[in-house]
């Protein structure tokens, strides 16, 4: 109450400067490495590297929207390297009877939203731990993935399907930065201006609260697992058709950059906060940091080191940011 | 004169940032005295305990304990020191036995290893004292909440305090449970124990204590005995003005039956029926635990119905999860606002309109610009004071969370309107604003439940009172006869402990 009303005369896009801090802190710490890197590295700053940079997160991004969905809701979910894999080995299966994307990116979306909807009902209806529940599957996932494939790779020789990963269009904007660019607005969208985002953030915020205030849970949650599986199926197409190959054993350790960009972005793991600019700052961070390192010739065993720290520190940083308002 | 006072506080300020929340304040405490804080809240009663206890620090003033002068570092100091507290939200080590968390930090040790052996006989000698039933090895776990809240005190005097600071003690408490708790506390006064009593409840503050101070917006407003003073006086020193009417309960047109139950059973109550009428208010008195609140939950949905009929506007309809009932128009105030009421770090905005976002639906998206329009309108109907809709619900004081609760579901405008010990927590000026808004909500044609565990505020407040006993109906009252005077508090207490 009081540090409000001392600051309240100080204000930053209509907003407090407390709040303010809270909402865009992280962005002040991107600027920050984004104007570093400009001045360590004058490959950097090309524009061809900026392309580069939004196309290699865009199957991080992908996922991270989906899995902010799911953590704002209260959960967790460990199965989508995975659905990567699953999605893969499908691409390849469908491709062998027809050569239609639209057919294989169907087909991909409707098998994780399935194991989506499988994750959501074991949660909700039996009030088991997502952590616990998604590593399972995650298991039944993959295993699937390699029973369809029966363990082989397949390259694969759909050239349409190659453009997804790495067509431009008009030789200039990656499709697959188009596609993130769409699925971010409609987590935007979702999120911020429909019903279902204000369940989501009710669940996860005070379940009981929630339940008690006419919200359908068990609808909400596993509404946020399927979608959840939907990004993941999207973020697998794009993937795929970068190693332009079905591959069963892709996909590991993704969720933990996804998970990363959601902390990063402000989402808390009690559930209830997050915002999808922050999210998308969150998944831009950890891109820079791959680029950034990249170009400074920092080894990845380095990177990974760096990564880990980073995820501590921005959630220290969202503690102190928080208490302080206390 | 001096050397009668255990504890002296003089001209004690604190800031927080801008705003002053303690103003030059003087407290005296004498060996042996009840002393009762009053205020509204925010009135500066808690600020003042903890600079008491070490969770703050004035800015300036002294403290004097027992003729010294007194730093206090934190509360575990402050224990050392001879003054404890009881804190309103009991947190007791639920896996710890009785024994443990009496000695916690003072376990008893025979070399490196703890002699339990000792400190449960020590227990069982101290527990007698009190004339506590339970064993020293009974899990915290399995007490209700007034025997831990006699365990946190018998802690206390065995810390050998001099001061015990209780806030809000009864406010979980039944009338039973309530009167064990002033023996106790009257125990504790012919051992020279002095008590700082804080609670809004001034029936109790009459009953128990010997003094009171008055606190207003963070400074002292006097001293009194209670010998001296009327319930109106303190009340208009408290806010600065008379309250001609506590309970201002408005006549008005009691229209047909809205809401009909027949034969519920469920967990904690047995065969309910009852009818509640358009712009009725319906009360619920009894003790905690009786079953009220356990009826309340099942109609709404919460809990499981094992048996029974409910009837809307004389159809016959069923609820099994609290979405149904708001659908068909049936809101219901939690009595635990923090788990059940709000989303804390939520806006006011989306707690508000949680329940009501079908109505701010534009095609697939929500209408933010009205939403918030509405919003506004509402909050500002039900005078909630925050910087801005905006604000996230844990900023708020209790009173002004509680008419978040109350404006969501006055926005989503139901026919039965279910409250839940809806002033529990609340300040005095809060408490009646939320009174005056219940008759205005009749008035429109609402039919209202109310459950209070507090006699005068569910007397003042209803058209008509059932009384709960053990799960089953035990009596029913009207207005008439109480505004006649053929039945008072004594009468319906007598009705709770299962009289005829």
């Amino acid at each position: 109450m009081t540090e409000t009303k001392t600051k309240k005369n100080r204000k930053i896009f209509g907003m407090s400067q407390d709040v303010f801090m809270k909402k865009y802190g992280i962005a002040i710490i991107l600027l920050a490495m984004i104007v570093f890197m400009c001045i360590a590295s004058p490959t950097f700053r090309t524009s061809g590297n900026v392309i580069s940079i939004l196309q290699q997160i865009s199957v991080n991004g992908v996922l991270a929207l989906g899995m902010v969905f799911v953590i704002t809701a209260g959960g967790i979910d460990l199965s989508i390297g995975s659905m990567l894999a699953l999605t893969s080995v499908v691409i390849g299966v469908v491709f062998e009877y027809t050569s239609s994307i639209f057919v294989a990116a169907a087909v991909s979306v409707l098998m994780c939203g399935l194991f989506g909807l499988l994750n959501g009902v074991l949660i909700a209806k039996f009030n088991m731990f997502p952590f616990v529940v998604t590593l399972a599957t995650q298991l039944v996932i993959r295993g699937t993935g390699y029973i369809i494939s029966d363990g082989a790779t397949k390259t694969l020789t759909n050239k349409n399907f190659r453009q997804i990963g790495l067509g431009k269009l008009f030789g200039v904007v990656p499709y697959s930065i188009l596609i993130f660019l769409v699925m971010a607005v409609i987590a935007f969208v979702l999120l911020h201006m429909t019903k279902f985002g204000r369940h989501i953030y009710a669940v996860g915020g005070n379940i009981n609260a929630a339940r008690a205030s006419g919200v359908k849970v068990f609808r909400t949650r596993v509404l946020s697992f399927v979608w959840m599986g939907v990004c993941a199926a999207v973020a697998g197409v794009i993937l795929t058709s970068r190693i332009n190959a079905a591959q069963p054993n892709i996909g590991e350790g993704y969720e933990t950059d996804a998970i990363a960009a959601c902390v990063i972005g402000g989402t808390s793991f009690a559930g209830g906060v997050s915002t999808i600019p922050g999210t998308m700052i969150g998944i831009v961070i950890i891109g820079v940091i791959y680029n950034g390192m990249n170009l400074l010739r920092v080894s990845s065993y380095w990177q990974t080191i760096t990564k880990g720290v980073l995820i501590i520190g921005a959630v220290m940083l969202d503690m102190f940011l928080n208490k302080k308002k206390n | 004169m001096a050397e009668e006072y255990i504890l002296e506080c003089e001209g004690i300020s604190k800031a927080f940032g801008g705003t002053q929340a303690l103003k030059d304040v003087e407290f005296h405490l004498k060996k042996g005295e009840v002393h009762a804080l009053l205020g509204e809240n925010g009135a500066g009663k808690s600020t003042l305990m903890k600079c008491i206890i070490g969770l703050h620090k004035q800015d300036s003033g002294t403290i004097t304990f027992e003729g010294k002068p007194y730093f206090v570092k934190d509360p575990a100091d402050a224990i050392k020191k001879g003054i404890s507290m009881i804190h309103q939200e009991l947190n007791p080590e639920p896996h710890l036995s009785i024994a443990e968390s009496i000695f916690l930090n003072r376990e008893d040790t025979r070399g490196p290893f703890l002699n339990k052996k000792l400190t449960n006989a020590k227990t069982e000698k101290i527990l007698e004292e009190f004339g506590f039933k339970e064993e020293a090895t009974t899990l915290m776990e399995d007490l209700t909440l007034a025997e831990a809240q006699m365990v946190e005190i018998i802690r206390a005097v065995s810390c050998n305090a001099r001061v015990i600071i209780m806030d809000e003690p009864t406010s979980s408490l039944d009338s039973e449970e309530t009167e064990r708790l002033f023996t106790t506390i009257r125990g504790l006064k012919e051992k020279g124990v002095a008590i700082i009593y804080i609670s809004h409840r001034m029936e109790e503050i009459f009953e128990i204590c010997d003094t009171v101070s008055i606190f207003r917006d963070g400074t002292y407003v006097g001293t009194r005995a209670m010998g001296e003073v009327s319930r109106e006086d303190l009340i208009s020193m408290m806010v600065g003005r008379k309250i001609g009417n506590v309970f201002p309960k408005t006549d008005c047109e009691i229209g047909d039956v809205v809401f009909r139950v027949e034969g519920l059973t469920g967990k904690g109550f047995t065969d309910i029926s009852f009818e509640v009428h358009a712009g009725e208010i319906l009360g619920f008195s009894g003790l905690v635990g009786s079953g009220r609140s356990e009826t309340m939950r099942a109609i709404f949905g919460l809990d499981p119905l094992e048996s029974g009929k409910l009837y809307l506007e004389g159809k016959e309809i069923k609820i099994k999860d609290p979405y149904e009932a708001v659908k068909l128009g049936i809101a219901m105030v939690n009595e635990d606002r923090k788990d059940f009421g709000l989303c804390l770090h939520r806006s006011i905005r989306e707690n508000i309109s949680l329940p009501n976002l079908s109505k701010h639906q534009k095609g697939l998206f929500l209408n933010q610009s009205r939403e918030r329009r509405e919003v506004e309108e509402v909050s500002k109907k039900l005078t909630v004071k925050a910087a801005s809709i905006e604000s996230e619900a844990y900023s708020l004081s209790g009173g002004n969370q509680q008419k978040v609760v109350l404006s969501k579901w006055i926005m989503a405008n139901p026919k039965v309107l279910i409250l839940d010990e809806p002033t529990r927590g609340v300040d005095v000026g809060a408490k009646s604003e939320i009174h005056a808004l219940m008759c205005q909500f009749a008035a429109q044609g609402m039919a209202i439940i109310m459950i209070s565990s507090e006699l005068p505020e569910v007397m003042g407040m209803s058209d008509r009172l059932l009384i709960y006993h053990e799960g089953r109906i035990n009596g029913e009252i009207l207005r008439e006869e109480i505004l006649s005077g053929t039945v008072d508090q004594k009468v319906i207490l007598e009705k709770e402990f299962g009289g005829k």
